[in-house]
């Protein structure tokens, strides 16, 4: 006689792979649009089969600089505006291994304008999924440079009078190869942004318009995260190859999304052992990295 | 592990103090710079960027120096030998992220060729009053190693010994150098690659399971964890626990910034590097570092040949500071002089350790040169009076 | 112990620090002696003063500064003009005939002039005057024998231009022996 022990299966949700489950819950609000673009993420990773072991996620400072925090890869935590250059080293050290860039407006393009503009020009390839809530959140609600004019933030309590960032032509002025902008609620198109970007070589960039109902949503009485999503689904307007002197965001506006840039180009890497393969010749010491024989 | 053989320019060279360094970065096996341009530590970043297209390695001219500081850090957790130079300004710039690589335990090299501050001060005339930046210079408790040749040849020495002991203790280690030993050409030899030792970094022998990026060991020094090979750590600049995850309270604060002091100071008598002499019996003691340390030898020669008891202690590492030495010699000396190119930063130390013992003096000016052997002289005369 | 202090001086784009670099490794890697190299140069890049100090010794250079030099290697006016008064009481003016005009104000002993502009011009290359400059230099000073610099000359200049600069070295140290011969026989 044989006894047959059966165990319930084990249940495992669906992200528990790239998740640090012993790291949740999360510190983000509810209706923060952090959970969706971090879904986003995971299923794009998911469905393009990588070697998740090759993979890696820089984060700056900020509500979305906790994303590094929360996936289970190789992930690096560091300081407010220098994930880009952190990550350009990293690649350049790994260039197996493919790197992703997430963090928040104020981080990537605030404090780091420099570092997203120079590396956009190097066509580096790595992909960079910008968090755009309009604020500083973590900070508690201060003005950003992606703004709207006269929305309010706590250091803009009349409301914010300069000029935001346009970020898909910033991106694509500077030289990147693949630029797209989605919003929170479009999920699905949001992951196949992010795959095509993972995929794309060279400097990838991915605007993801957030809901923050703790701070922007309520300091400019536009309800709670619901009311924007159902804001974005009202007022996003999906035009692919748009001109993007026409993609400006303005108070409470349409917003325009879709693929904006998607181009060939040679990546840094490519350039640089290209052009000295050139110059030297046979004498030339390819540049390898790691090569992950560490 | 010896220095890669085909790389390393054996010979004798006539080189200046700025290239000397970077041909101790490639015979290190540093692979990696990002770097941004400013006097007097160009010439550093120009010749890796002539030599590592040869060498296998990757120059990269950065837009400003945070990012170049960050980059380095990036390359080092990719597994690289990394490395970036500045100067003045540069140096200011570099120490948020500085504080980074102390926090993320990240081996990398950065030498900070001093020059007259502050601010813009002078670009191509020498200084020292960077040391107590280099030693506090981004936020937070911490401590540091620092290094300072005071030639040519010691740049070269000095930098492959920064990397060993950046991989040793996995944390960034500083090369306080200054304009004049930038500039200043001599011969360097460079030794046959298998003279040259090397420290290979630490990786952990633990299975991706079990291992943790910020291990409590018993020296204190975890082993790192690789990139790309299955540990998906997190590293943070926040406090953190050994997991590498953040712990934002009292007790985790205390432990993470304890351990990183510790680890520099329960390692100091191995850390420190003194170069003594004629200090047995002296009854004045000068304590030197960098190009100070080698200006006041005619001083001292000229005292001794009077019949003076002088010594000298150079320091070739300025910190982690020399403490033990420093009270040993202040109960049995009349005094100590601190030389250096500024208005008494290391000196401030010194005076602190000696705590009234002995007698101290500082032989300080403003940078701009360095210190006329005449006036070290004077200071050894009343030193004895 | 015995110490030279030399400074050369001129304006920028003579290649005034090659020549420095030249003599000090001239010293060090090809006669066994020590020598450092220091230089100053304003921020400009072209047309500045500019100089080059290089002390070279029997022993380890302790103080890398040429504080009043034994010899001064000039090869402009200004140049001239800015260093005499610091040189060493019966120190050696090795200088451009036709650029420096030495006015007994200086400290300078013996002088030593040589036309390297026109000698480098009959090269059919104006830029390798200072080492037109070296090669009489290694004539009339006795800092080394000749080969050491020559050997230095051959080792520091580009690739592909060492035959003109031994020549121009050759030229130079040519006219340095023939100067020297002439004043003794004077003497």
């Amino acid at each position: 006689m044989t006894v047959e022990t059966r165990q319930p299966p084990k249940e495992e949700h669906p992200m528990e792979k790239l998740l640090r489950m012993d790291r949740i819950p999360h510190i983000w609000c509810s209706t923060c649009g952090l959970g969706t673009t971090v879904t986003a993420l995971a299923t794009a990773l998911a469905q393009l089969e990588l070697d998740l072991d090759k993979v890696a996620v820089v984060s700056g400072i900020g509500c979305t600089g906790r994303v590094a925090g929360y996936m289970k890869l190789d992930s690096f935590h560091t300081t407010h505006g220098r994930a880009i250059p952190f990550a350009l080293g990293l690649h350049i050290a790994r260039p197996d291994m493919k790197v992703i860039v997430l963090s928040g407006d104020g981080d990537l393009i605030s404090i780091g304008g420099n570092h997203f503009i120079h590396t956009a020009r190097r066509n580096v390839d790595i992909t960079v999924i910008c968090v755009n809530n309009f604020i500083y959140a973590m900070t508690g609600g201060q003005v950003a440079p992606t703004t709207p004019i006269t929305a309010r933030a706590a250091t803009a309590p009349h409301g914010n009078f300069e000029h935001p960032f346009n970020l898909p032509i910033l991106a694509a002025s500077s030289g990147a190869t693949y630029v797209a902008r989605w919003t929170a609620l479009h999920v699905r198109r949001l992951t196949e942004a992010i795959k095509d970007a993972i995929t794309k070589p060279g400097f990838s960039f991915v605007e993801v318009i957030a809901p923050c109902s703790t701070l922007y949503a309520r300091l400019n009485r536009l309800g709670s995260g619901l009311d924007l999503m159902k804001f974005y689904h009202d007022n996003s307007i999906i035009r692919h190859g748009a001109d993007m002197n026409e993609v400006d965001i303005d108070f409470q506006s349409k917003i325009v999304v879709g693929k904006f840039v998607d181009i060939e180009k040679p990546t840094y890497l490519d350039c640089i052992n290209d052009g000295y393969k050139r110059v030297f010749g046979n004498r030339y010491q390819p540049y390898g990295g790691a090569n992950g024989d560490h | 592990m010896k220095a890669d053989a085909k790389n390393v320019l054996t010979g004798a060279h006539y080189l200046d103090g700025n290239h000397a360094c970077a041909e101790g970065g490639i015979a290190a096996g540093c692979r990696f710079f990002a770097g941004y341009p400013i006097t007097p530590s160009t010439e550093i970043a120009e010749r890796i960027s002539q030599r590592f297209p040869l060498v296998g390695g990757l120059f990269i001219q950065m837009e400003d120096e945070l990012a170049s500081m960050a980059a380095i850090l990036g390359a080092s957790w990719g597994g690289v030998k990394s490395m970036s130079c500045t100067s003045g300004p540069g140096f200011s710039l570099m120490m948020e992220n500085f504080g980074l690589g102390i926090m993320t335990e990240t081996p990398c090299v950065l030498v900070n060729v001093q020059r007259g501050g502050p601010s813009t001060g002078l670009p191509t005339l020498p200084g020292q009053a960077d040391m107590m930046q280099a030693r506090w210079g981004s936020h937070g408790d911490y401590e540091v190693i620092a290094l300072a040749p005071d030639s040519p040849q010691e740049s070269f020495e000095l930098t492959i010994h920064a990397f060993n002991l950046s991989e040793k203790y996995r944390m960034p280690v500083l090369i306080m150098t200054d304009e004049c030993v930038g500039h200043m050409t001599e011969k360097v030899v460079i030794p046959p690659p298998e003279e040259i030792e090397l420290i290979a970094r630490r990786y952990t022998e633990k299975k991706p399971d079990e291992a943790l990026p910020f291990e409590l060991t018993d020296d204190l020094i975890s082993p790192m964890l690789p990139v790309g090979k299955g540990y998906k750590f997190h590293v943070t600049g926040l406090t953190h626990d050994e997991r590498g995850y953040p712990v934002i309270n009292a007790e985790a604060q205390e432990k993470n910034v304890v351990r990183l002091m510790d680890k520099v100071n329960k390692h100091a008598d191995d850390i420190i590097w003194l170069e003594e002499s004629d200090v047995e019996d002296a009854e004045v003691v000068i304590i030197a570092y960098g190009i100070s340390s080698r200006v006041v030898k005619p001083a001292i020669a000229r005292a001794q040949k009077e019949g003076i008891k002088v010594g000298e202690v150079k320091m070739v590492t300025v910190w982690p500071f020399p403490e033990k030495r420093v009270k040993e010699l202040a109960s049995k000396v009349k005094a100590l002089i601190m030389v250096e190119m500024n208005y008494g930063q290391v000196f401030l130390e010194m005076d602190r350790i000696v705590g009234g013992k002995c007698a101290t003096y500082l032989a300080g000016h403003a940078g701009g040169t360095v210190h006329k052997p005449d006036d070290v002289y004077r200071i050894i005369k009343e030193a004895v009076k | 112990m015995a110490t030279t202090e030399i400074r050369i001086t001129g304006f920028g784009g003579q290649g005034v620090i090659l020549c420095g670099h030249i003599i000090g490794k001239a010293a060090a890697i090809y006669n066994d002696q020590h020598a450092t190299l220091t230089q100053s140069f304003g921020p400009e890049a072209r047309g500045s003063a500019c100089s080059a100090q290089v002390v070279v010794s029997t022993e380890r250079v302790l103080y890398p500064y040429v504080t009043s030099p034994h010899i001064l290697l000039a090869m402009s006016n200004d140049g001239y003009n800015t260093h005499k008064r610091h040189m060493a009481e019966g120190s050696i003016l090795v200088c451009e005939k036709d650029l420096v005009k030495p006015d007994k104000r200086g400290k300078e002993g013996e002088v030593f002039a040589v036309p390297a502009t026109r000698i480098a011009e009959e090269l059919g290359r104006k830029i390798v005057l200072n080492i037109v400059m070296l090669g009489f230099f290694a004539a009339v000073t006795d800092l080394m024998p000749m080969e050491a610099l020559r050997q230095s000359v051959e080792s520091s200049v580009p690739t592909g231009t060492e035959e003109l600069n031994l020549k121009a070295f050759d030229r130079g140290y040519e006219y340095g022996v023939a100067l020297k011969e002439k004043t003794e026989i004077q003497v």
